[in-house]
């Protein structure tokens, strides 16, 4: 009991935070603050499984959520047909080609032995496969880049609505953590934690230099959305009425007719920001607490229950006869899944994709400092977590600028020490982050929200 | 003449400039090695740590160049180097009391202890970023080149020119003596060979009366002290900047690891491996072929293996190929 109400407390504290930051700053900060609190919390579920319920380190992260935006990208930008008709055929060659190689290998690996014949092959195989690649995709590339390169020069999506990308883009991270997973999860825990920080490093190298596939560094910007423009709300009957209703006692006030006309544009525009908002928040409200539930039951259940036992203690897992390799395929292929959940979540609400903007400090090492905040093995914390450590990622700058303030009150105004401390603030949330994540680990290494393990 | 033209234009573009990178690499990836190896974890600060020990020599070459102190030819960089060490070496035992000590008194797995070398890369990276900003520093001055295209060109009456800049040349110096001296510490002194003893073999070690605190706080000193030359001579050679030695984080654990981590030998060569690797894949060989091949079968491409955006991931695939065949490493580490 005493446990819930932890946990209730601790999500009222931050729920109230969100609420001040409204009243203090402006709505329309509250609400992205929590929309990004959202999307940080699902990663951090992701993270959770694979570091809570199975022990394994994963800091590729940052690929998995730059995959699920590549995911949101092709499925939602329209088809570029001019693109397709100079190059599409080489590339889906290019494609059959790359799965042949891989059957290929699989092949020798199936039939024989392991030998350094065996490896020569597999390695004639790879390169004779690359430079067939190379020349196949090299001119269609380059004709495909050619294409309007302004503004597309890539081969372009489906045309779905993007709420689909959500699925595929959990479809595209597992589908990459089964490929990192079957290379690299035999590692030891910190070696695995080096590969797929490398390895995720690779993935966004890729996303942002093969411009056919996805702009590259050009971005794709104006992504469709699921939810309404504000510029359409703005011209809409119902949502001016719903305005004034909501401000009827503001309104009143003013008599003048042109004054309250003006008003209520006034507020129709910071309405109707605030009502988009409001949407994401409550798509994204909705994915994470149908990945609370399910992950959840997936806690306690006898599966759960495995997956503790084989992170507790693998050798007496496997002892008991339980698959230790499959099962932690099975949970890094889930978790980086929902990760990728994630990534098609952040560009969604972002309606562009930057692959110039994943950096492993922010999409990785911060993805880190949440689940070990909030606690890791406890999906009530790691949610927390990342509401907790978004919410000071995004606030540290100006708490910061008020402890400069104050520590600085006996200096002049043009002290140069002070400038610069101002100058640097944006910096002082990594110090922030460093010194939490350090004084979590040291006074409470469960986290803030512990792992509870229910007594059967 | 073409074939000298033809190895001249290896020699500029690939050889030198890996040679120098590579002996960059080298430094940072025998303090990861050690560390790995003697308190056996992850070093997730390495890069940053890079940054801070380059950031205080900066800021003592910009005291220097005030106070009117340069070398002449030589980088006045050099003579702030001993003071960033100073530094460093203060930041790295503080840190080691204040954090890394409790741990390793708990004896916590290596994965808590790599968790909290990220809680440090947080606060390091943050107190450079406050100090000097996030923006590109040069702080070279002296002589720039010691052989000049042009010269060399008219030197040798050849049409590849070939340039060596003074800083790859200071490199490769600093590190052959850097390296001799700490392998002769290693390996000839008590002390190291305290040290690798109880890399080798904890309990034992401990047994024999050797004592750890000691061992440990030498550890850090050789991190602090690698990890200023380093940084310093890579920033020399191209520039400074945090973000990116954050970054050379990456290549740097790869070298360690390819070398074998837990064996300083095997992380030196892992250097130069990691770097002539990055340039022979990256490099468009198309001159060169041009200087060796008769004029009718002149390739047209640029015969390029991977664009140069694809130098980090290069490392990163030797990595994944070395764990996958030889998981100890090419030069046999620790057995994972």
């Amino acid at each position: 009991m005493r446990n819930n109400r932890d946990v209730i407390l601790a999500y009222s504290i931050m729920l109230g935070l969100i609420i001040l930051v409204g009243f203090l700053q402006s709505w329309s900060i509250a609400l992205s603050i929590l929309c990004l609190c959202l999307i940080s919390a699902v990663m951090t579920m992701g993270a959770n499984i694979q570091w809570g319920y199975a022990g394994l380190i994963n800091f590729g992260i940052m690929g998995y959520t730059a995959l699920g935006g590549l995911a949101a990208v092709l499925v939602s930008v329209p088809p570029v047909r001019e693109a397709w008709q100079v190059g599409g055929l080489n590339m889906i060659l290019c494609a059959l080609l790359i799965a042949l190689m891989v059957f290929s290998v699989r092949f020798i690996i199936k039939k024989y032995k392991k030998s350094n014949k065996r490896n020569y092959g597999i390695a004639a195989v790879i390169i004779v496969g690359l430079i067939f690649l190379r020349l196949i995709s090299g001119p269609a590339i380059e004709s495909i880049e050619a294409v309007n390169p302004a503004t597309t020069g890539f081969l372009g999506g489906m045309g779905f609505p993007i709420l689909f990308s959500w699925i595929v883009g959990a479809f595209f991270a597992g589908g990459l953590a089964y490929v990192i997973g079957k290379i690299a999860l035999g590692l030891r825990a910190d070696y695995l934690a080096i590969a797929t920080l490398l390895i995720s490093e690779i993935v966004i190298a890729v996303i942002k230099h093969e411009d056919w596939l996805s702009r590259g560094v050009k971005n794709v910007i104006g992504l469709k959305r699921p939810v309404p423009y504000e510029i359409d709300l703005q011209n809409k009957e119902w949502f001016i009425d719903l305005v004034a209703r909501f401000n009827q006692g503001t309104l009143n006030l003013i008599t003048d007719a042109l004054e309250k006309e003006q008003m209520l544009k006034q507020l129709v525009i910071e309405g109707s920001t605030v009502f988009v908002k409001l949407c994401f928040a409550g798509l994204f409200t909705a994915v994470v607490i149908i990945l609370l539930i399910v992950t959840q039951k997936a806690l306690y259940s006898p599966w759960g229950r495995m997956m503790r036992a084989i992170r507790d203690n693998e050798e007496a897992a496997n002892a008991m006869g339980k698959n230790v390799v499959k099962q932690h395929l099975l949970i890094f292929v889930l978790g980086s899944a929902i990760v990728g959940i994630a990534g098609a979540m952040m560009v969604t609400y972002d309606g562009l994709f930057t692959p110039g903007s994943y950096r492993p400090m922010r999409y990785t090492f911060l993805i880190w400092v949440m689940v070990i905040v909030g606690g890791s093995g406890n999906n009530f914390g790691a949610v927390l977590g990342g509401f907790a450590v978004w919410f000071l990622w995004i606030e540290a700058a100006p708490i910061a600028l008020f402890l400069i303030n104050f520590f600085t009150t006996g200096l002049e105004e043009t002290n140069v020490l002070r400038l610069h401390l101002i100058d640097s603030i944006p910096y002082f949330r990594f110090l922030m982050m460093g010194i939490g994540l350090l004084l979590i680990m040291r006074y409470r290494p469960k986290g803030i929200l512990p792992e509870k393990i229910k007594q059967v | 003449m073409d074939f000298i033209n033809a190895i001249v234009l290896l020699l500029n573009y690939i050889f030198v400039p890996a040679l120098s990178y590579g002996s960059q690499l080298a430094l940072g990836a025998i303090f990861v090695s050690l560390i790995y190896g003697i308190l056996r974890f992850a070093y997730f600060t390495a890069g940053d740590l890079m940054s801070f020990g380059t950031m205080f020599t900066i800021l003592f070459t910009w005291y220097f160049q005030s106070l009117g102190i340069s070398l002449g030819v030589l980088p006045t960089a050099l003579l702030a180097i001993p003071f960033g060490i100073m530094i460093t070496i203060l930041y790295v035992l503080v840190k080691d009391k204040l954090v890394f000590s409790y741990y390793r008194f708990k004896k916590s797995p290596p994965v808590m202890l790599a968790m909290v070398s990220i809680g440090t890369m947080f606060v390091t990276q943050a107190i450079v970023r406050i100090i000097i900003g996030p923006f590109d520093r040069r702080f070279f001055d002296g002589e720039k080149f010691i052989l000049k295209a042009n010269e060399f060109k008219e030197m040798t009456g050849l049409n590849e020119g070939l340039t060596i800049k003074s800083t790859q040349v200071i490199t490769l110096f600093v590190t052959i003596i850097v390296v001799s001296i700490l392998f002769w510490f290693l390996n000839k002194t008590k002390t190291g060979k305290s040290m690798r003893a109880y890399s080798d073999n904890e309990d034992l070690a401990l047994l024999s009366g050797i004592d750890p605190k000691r061992v440990v706080m030498i550890t850090w000193i050789i991190a602090a002290i690698l990890a200023t030359i380093g940084g310093t001579l890579y920033g020399l050679d191209k520039s400074f900047k945090p973000f990116t030695y954050f970054n050379n984080m990456l290549p740097i654990f790869a070298a360690a690891i390819v070398g074998g981590i837990g064996n300083p030998f095997g992380a030196f060569l892992g250097g130069y491996v990691i770097a002539f690797s990055e340039i022979l894949v990256t490099y468009a060989y198309r001159k060169f072929f041009i200087y060796l091949l008769p004029e009718s079968i002149e390739p047209d491409s640029l015969l390029q293996l991977l664009s140069t955006d694809y130098k980090f991931a290069v490392s990163f695939s030797i990595l994944v190929v070395v764990l996958l065949f030889r998981p100890s490493g090419i030069f046999k580490g620790k057995i994972i």
